[in-house]
């Protein structure tokens, strides 16, 4: 059983007003029947030193990821974190993280591959949270298995792959890292590898709009009309737009898909999880360098 | 295994790794938990003047670090501070192994520690391997510094 959306004016601008809740309201709807919180983040140890009292934790490297291929779990898989997260299909389901919810955004994404229907993100995360002097706890629940369904990945909509890439060049692509990774330029120490890329630039043609630009100071995002100013003004971007993000391993650019699809109504986006980490190290894939997008011949 | 693994380690970080390979996945993550609530408190004297730390911006939350020698040895024993807030957690677990493995040390044994000590913790499956870079990091730049002030001693 799903909780009823948030009403809040700050939000009504936005395409999916739905997809978000802000600290006032989940204070307000903590404990409710339907609703699970969950907190995923970068620092996987952050949950276990303080977290919103009731809220599950859900690890990207242990839960989200497959084991031994670099992909997400399967919908057994999934099903079963679900089950033991005490998630129905019709739980209404609040994720935050650390880092203005770059993981959680993340995670949000993962479900979505999943279609998993109600699934939001709390506005501003665990900084937020805290800053406002919340309650927080380091009891871990332990929640009523749950009956998931086994329902298979769906990638088609919301998932680029390199291949999809390839064939998209010369459409609008968003680079959300750096600049110093966009330019390929990045600062490493030395003795130490560089990111596991062999290669740094990005994907011809792509648009260099760091994500952290569409969060506001306290976390939160930008509202609309601060969104719409960079994402379609500034960078011509329409909502008819066929887009892919994607930045070094997939999760910063969940935060821009989440902000291109939910906030600003972008139907067709897509995050390429495969990221630099991927396209960096990809034989005979097109790279640019520097400031400029560049372009690539096409036949 | 573990003989390998620990071999040419000094016998408290030895100790640390057969501890973290004994433990499943998940209770790797408690015990690096645990090493971050027992990294100590800088002494007032580094902590009243942190320009003194050396910060590592290669761990992926802040953490600052200095090292100092006994003077006046021709081995010395090797202090070790660390600084980094209780909000990040994994780069104080990090912290803390090598504060408990290394802190009060000859400086021969401090630098003779492999530089490839954070993987074999058995944490790759559980964090980043921008973290586990952190955490080499942080070894990299103690040594570094233990070497500069022998150099100078």
């Amino acid at each position: 059983m799903a909780l009823p959306a948030e009403t809040n004016p700050e939000f009504a601008d936005y395409a999916h007003p739905e997809r978000l809740v802000s600290t006032d309201w989940l204070a307000q709807h903590l404990g409710e029947p339907g609703l699970v919180v969950v907190e995923s983040d970068e620092d996987v140890l952050l949950y276990d030193t303080g977290h919103i009292p009731g809220a599950v934790k859900i690890d990207w490297h242990l839960d989200l990821n497959d084991s031994i291929t670099r992909d997400y779990v399967d919908g057994a898989g999934f099903a079963a974190l679900m089950a033991r997260a005490g998630i129905d299909r019709d739980s209404t389901v609040v994720i935050y993280g650390d880092r203005n919810n770059w993981w959680a955004a993340y995670a949000m994404w993962v479900f979505t591959l999943f279609g998993h229907p109600d699934v939001r993100l709390l506005d501003g995360g665990r900084a937020k949270w805290l800053a406002e002097g919340r309650d927080s706890t380091t009891d871990v629940p332990e929640p009523a298995v749950a009956n998931y369904p086994v329902v298979e990945r769906s990638d088609e909509e919301v998932r680029a792959f390199k291949d999809d890439v390839v064939a998209h060049l010369g459409k609008p692509l968003i680079d959300v890292r750096s600049p110093a990774e966009y330019t390929g330029e990045r600062t490493h120490m030395p003795e130490y590898p560089e990111e596991g890329a062999l290669r740094g630039g990005h994907i011809p043609g792509a648009k260099s709009v760091p994500w952290a630009r569409a969060a506001a100071e306290d976390g939160t995002f930008k509202r609309r009309p601060d969104l719409e100013a960079i994402y379609q003004q500034e960078q011509g971007l329409s909502p008819d737009d066929e887009v892919i993000a994607y930045c070094r391993i997939g999760e910063r650019s969940s935060h821009t898909w989440f902000v291109l699809h939910h906030l600003l109504g972008f139907d067709r986006v897509r995050n390429y999880d495969g990221s630099w980490t991927e396209w960096g190290n990809a034989v005979r894939v097109p790279i640019v360098k520097g400031a400029e997008p560049g372009s690539v011949a096409r036949d | 295994m573990t003989d390998a693994a620990t071999a040419d380690l000094p016998p408290a970080l030895a100790e640390i790794v057969d501890d973290f390979a004994a433990l499943s996945v998940r209770d790797r993550l408690q015990l690096l938990l645990d090493f971050s609530r027992e990294l100590p408190d800088l002494p007032s004297r580094i902590a009243e003047h942190p320009e003194l730390l050396e910060p590592v911006p290669e761990c992926q939350s802040p953490l600052f670090l200095i090292t100092e020698i006994d003077s006046g040895e021709p081995d010395p024993d090797v202090h070790l501070y660390f600084s980094a807030p209780p909000e990040a957690p994994t780069t104080r677990g990090f912290a803390g192994i090598l504060h408990e493995g290394l802190d009060g040390l000859p400086a021969s044994t401090v630098l003779a520690v492999p530089d490839d000590l954070s993987h074999r913790l058995g944490l790759a499956e559980a964090v980043s391997p921008l973290r586990l870079n952190g955490m080499a990091a942080m070894l990299f730049r103690v040594k570094r510094q233990v070497r500069a002030k022998l150099a100078a001693d």
